[in-house]
């Protein structure tokens, strides 16, 4: 579905497992107000149809929800998680907002450059991989980061990042979240702050 | 009523009015783009933003209720300098291309940029550029233009009720267009160009052919249907360049249909502008002597009672007048203004009016549509009854063609059988309109323009009846004319006579068997000229369309723009159209030919100046003697009588094209083909 054949699908319709998704994300909201279950819509419709959004799943959406075309299109043009043309398997989203950027961003990009040998907002010849650079998508804490289809890959530097596209290359899985000797989001440099002990619940005196 | 302070004065307001509405009333102007009063408000553009007591940051008085105590300021250096801002941020990507913009001279930004811009940009990055947008044959997009005010989306979604516009994208990408590319289909669409602060959307056929300031403005009231907008027609030299609405609250309030504003270039084509003699089966150009002559000839030879006249659809009151007495003159009791064969009964004057009046189809509660498509053939009605429909609680149902009306309502069948059900009060819809305090509805002309047309007239005065549409202040009722000159000459009595007057049916028999040797087609074009047989015929009007392509003699009158005349629109509204420019050659006002054609045959009419024909027109009906609307008082009318049971057809077929002007319009041509002719693409699709 994802235009091999280079012509936007023309026809869409959800699966019978996203329909019954998309009937629980409508059933969310009151009656007629429907429509507000556009944004989980489309994502299913995304995921159904390789990563992007066809005009022609944008009006299944809107015919479901009973909106009018246009305003599903406004919805999925406005985000930019909505990809509104065919991406690789590996949709490589770099974020190179500021705080990415002064942890290193440049770096990292440069890498995925190199690695996949195309630019931001293109895709590789063999269909395998999309480039793009994103605004942040919150893991500041971790900079600098990418995600790469519905995982985030943190703490990156070259080596982590050609490590990871080397791997989706070769076919394999490579791990999540933070490349380096971080698990989550604790300081990098060890605590400097609440390093003691926590007191049991309830040990405190004078708590209610 | 919230009493605040703007700019050191008090003001009392209206409960729900904003900020921005309280200073207009205090005569304070706030500077905008996004804001209309007959828009929601958006609260985008940021332009009006003024200060206000106990809040850090200025707020936008178009978005801002008015509350008791408030106190507003707008004239410190504080606004000043936020409007300069804004300004500036406008200006950023906006291409100031106002030497070769149609807008300049009339655009807002232009106009505010003067108060507010600076007299440098300060910016030196590359401008955005936007792809041009398809908005249809009738709107250019400059879309480089647009400064995202939203009022353009604003009207499509809401007045005209066909969601197909919207801004895609965000931030610097935001693009306001219809995202898949297709034009935007719906008989409003012209409004957005004059909505459009900028020159992003300009008039397409008007585009690069006179600058405002060249343009000389005449007010005067549409001819195209039976709503008489009121309009502004600009004139430069001969030619009418473009035809605006005139705001009337009672009529269009500010809108205009597309036909009303884009019809007017037919005005440069296929006109008579002089008169014209059939010789040896071929007209030739002659004087207005000859071309007398050769009338009253004729009529010399011809029994009084073997000559007949029909009024056409944009026929004026004067002239109508003016041949309606040369006829009595005559002595033929044969004429009708009824071209369409509408079983109109002007024994009532309420039976043939919209007596709810347009305004007021703000106060019904129900409605019931029969025989018509008012999205064509009025709609500007149309967007009113959308207007009350988007207030809620007014349920509305159709008898007849199925159609997107633009709002929701029930198709209750296409038959007259339903309607039977209905007057009979059988049908559910009976209740819906019993249980009403304020039911209407609106007859059409598909209903009335059949052979049973007088039952069906009947039947909805029953029905009218029977669910109290028509008591103290309030009357329901309802007819929707389609043809501007029809209430006009059914006011003047431009109808068969008493004795064995013959109607249009009756003519056209006549002719046939040439009984009717005579028959004068004053602007009458939309008969079947095949049927006038061997009879003589006298056109009279302004476009050599089907009347003056069987003519005998063709006597070229003006077209609406030419003229000073009255029409009467559905509502019963006298209003006068003016004169923007002179007819075309030798063409004459059309009340004028009917003057001097009765003084050459030896009938002259007692009027000579057009105070006297008006006077003699309040002589016939008082309805004239004012402008404005009076309740008719109700009566009986229609004939009841079987049903016939053909499904109601509809009577335009296509909007754009109604009229001898609207024919021979370029732009009407090219809408045709656009919207009417190719089978439209279905969007949306089911899951
Ligand atoms: S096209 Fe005109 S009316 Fe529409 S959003 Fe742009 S500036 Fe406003
Ligand atoms: S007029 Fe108030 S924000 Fe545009």
């Amino acid at each position: 579905m994802s235009g091999e054949t280079g012509m936007p699908p023309t026809d869409f319709a959800f699966t019978s497992g996203n329909k019954k998704l998309a009937k629980a994300a409508v059933a969310k909201y009151p009656k007629g107000r429907q429509a507000s279950a556009v944004m989980p819509l489309l994502f299913l419709a995304q995921r159904q149809s390789g990563g992007w959004l066809p005009t022609a799943a944008m009006e299944h959406v809107a015919g479901i929800l009973d909106m009018p075309p246009i305003r599903v299109y406004e919805v999925a043009t406005f985000y930019s998680m909505y990809n509104l043309g065919p991406v690789g398997k590996h949709h490589v989203q770099v974020c190179t907002n500021l705080s990415c950027w002064l942890m290193g961003s440049d770096e990292v990009a440069d890498s995925c450059r190199k690695t996949l040998g195309v630019d931001f907002g293109e895709t590789t010849e063999d269909g395998l991989f999309t480039l793009s650079e994103v605004e942040c998508l919150g893991a500041c804490v971790n900079a600098p980061m990418m995600q790469i289809g519905d995982d985030y890959f943190e703490d990156l530097d070259v080596t982590a990042t050609e490590g990871i596209l080397n791997v989706l290359k070769g076919g394999g899985t490579p791990k999540p979240g933070p490349q380096g000797a971080r698990e989550g989001c604790e300081p990098a440099g060890g605590l400097t702050t609440l390093t003691e002990k926590p007191e049991a619940q309830g040990e405190r005196s004078g708590e209610a | 009523m919230p009493k605040l302070t703007i700019d050191d004065s008090e003001v009392e307001v209206e409960p729900g009015f904003t900020v921005l509405q309280a200073c207009e009333q205090a005569g304070i102007e706030i500077p905008r783009f996004c804001y209309h009063e007959r828009l929601s408000i958006a609260g985008n553009c940021r332009m009006c933003l003024v200060e206000m007591k106990r809040s850090p940051k200025p707020v936008a008085a178009c978005a801002m209720p008015a509350a008791d105590g408030m106190v507003i300021r707008t004239n410190t250096p504080a606004v000043e300098k936020t409007r300069k801002a804004v300004m500036e941020f406008l200006l950023i990507n906006h291409p100031l291309d106002c030497p070769i913009c149609d807008q300049a001279g009339e655009c807002d930004l232009q106009d505010q940029a003067m108060a507010y811009g600076l007299d440098h940009g300060r910016y030196r990055e590359t401008k955005r550029a936007v792809k041009d947008k398809n908005f249809g044959p009738l709107i250019k997009a400059v879309m480089t233009r647009c400064i995202h005010c939203t009022r353009c989306i604003r009207f499509s979604t809401e007045i005209a009720g066909v969601q197909e516009l919207g801004a895609t994208g965000r931030g610097e990408n935001m693009e306001v267009g219809t995202y898949v590319e297709k034009a935007l289909a719906s008989e409003l669409s012209g409004n957005m160009i004059d909505l459009c602060p900028v020159g992003a959307l300009t008039s397409a056929p008007y585009a690069f052919r006179a600058r405002s300031w060249e343009l000389r403005k005449t007010e005067s009231v549409d001819v195209m249907d039976a709503v008489g907008s009121n309009i502004r027609v600009d004139v430069r030299g001969a030619e009418v360049m473009r035809i605006l609405p005139r705001l009337n609250e009672d009529v269009n309030e500010d809108w205009i249909s597309d036909k009303s504003r884009f019809a007017c270039d037919g005005l440069r084509y296929q006109r008579l502008d002089r008169p014209y003699l059939r010789d040896g089966g071929k007209l030739r150009p002659a004087t207005w002597d000859e071309a007398f002559a050769a009338v009253a000839e004729k009529v010399k030879a011809t029994k009084a009672r073997g000559i007949a006249a029909i009024a056409g659809d944009t026929a004026d009151c004067e002239a109508m007048t003016a041949l309606k007495d040369l006829m009595a003159a005559l002595g033929s009791p044969h004429l009708d203004c009824r071209q369409d064969g509408a079983h109109l009964d002007a024994s009532h004057r309420a039976g043939y009016l919209f007596n709810t009046s347009i305004a007021g189809i703000e106060q019904a509660d129900a409605c019931l549509l029969i025989g018509t498509n008012p999205r064509v053939e009025a709609p500007i009605v149309n967007a009113r009854l959308r207007k009350r429909f988007l207030a809620g609680g007014f349920p509305v149902a159709l008898i007849g063609k199925k159609t997107d009306l633009t709002f929701s309502h029930k198709h209750l069948g296409t038959t007259p059988n339903v309607l039977d059900k209905v007057a009979s009060g059988a049908h559910p819809f009976a209740k819906v309109l019993n249980k009403a305090k304020r039911p209407m509805l609106i007859l059409g002309m598909g209903a009335l323009a059949r052979q049973d047309g007088a039952a069906i007239l009947a039947a909805a005065r029953k029905i009218a009846e029977d669910s109290g549409m028509v008591n103290d202040g309030w009357n329901g009722f309802n007819v929707l004319h389609t043809a501007a000159a029809r209430v006009g000459g059914l006011d003047l009595g431009f109808l068969p006579g008493k004795m064995g007057g013959r109607d249009v049916a009756g003519i056209l028999d006549g002719a046939g068997m040439g009984e009717v040797e005579i028959v004068y087609l004053l602007a009458a074009d939309e008969i079947d000229m095949d049927r006038l047989g061997g009879a003589f015929v006298i056109y009279q009007g302004h476009h050599g369309d089907a009347g003056a392509g069987r003519a005998d003699v063709i006597l070229p009158g003006g077209a609406y723009t030419e003229k000073n005349a009255t029409y009467v629109n559905t509502e019963g509204r006298a209003q006068v159209a003016r004169l923007a420019a002179y007819p075309p050659g030798e063409a004459r006002e059309d009340w004028k030919i009917v003057r001097a054609l009765s003084a050459v045959l030896g009938k002259p009419l007692p009027f000579d100046s057009l105070q006297q024909v008006r006077a003699r027109m309040a002589e016939i009906n008082a309805n004239f003697a004012h402008t404005g609307v009076v309740a008719a008082p109700w009566g009986t009318f229609g004939e009841e009588g079987r049903l016939d049971p053909a499904p109601f057809a509809s009577r335009l077929a296509n909007f754009y094209m109604t009229d001898p002007i609207s024919r021979a319009s370029p732009t009407m041509a090219k809408c045709t083909e656009a919207f009417v002719n190719p089978a439209r693409r279905r969007t949306g699709t089911d899951g």
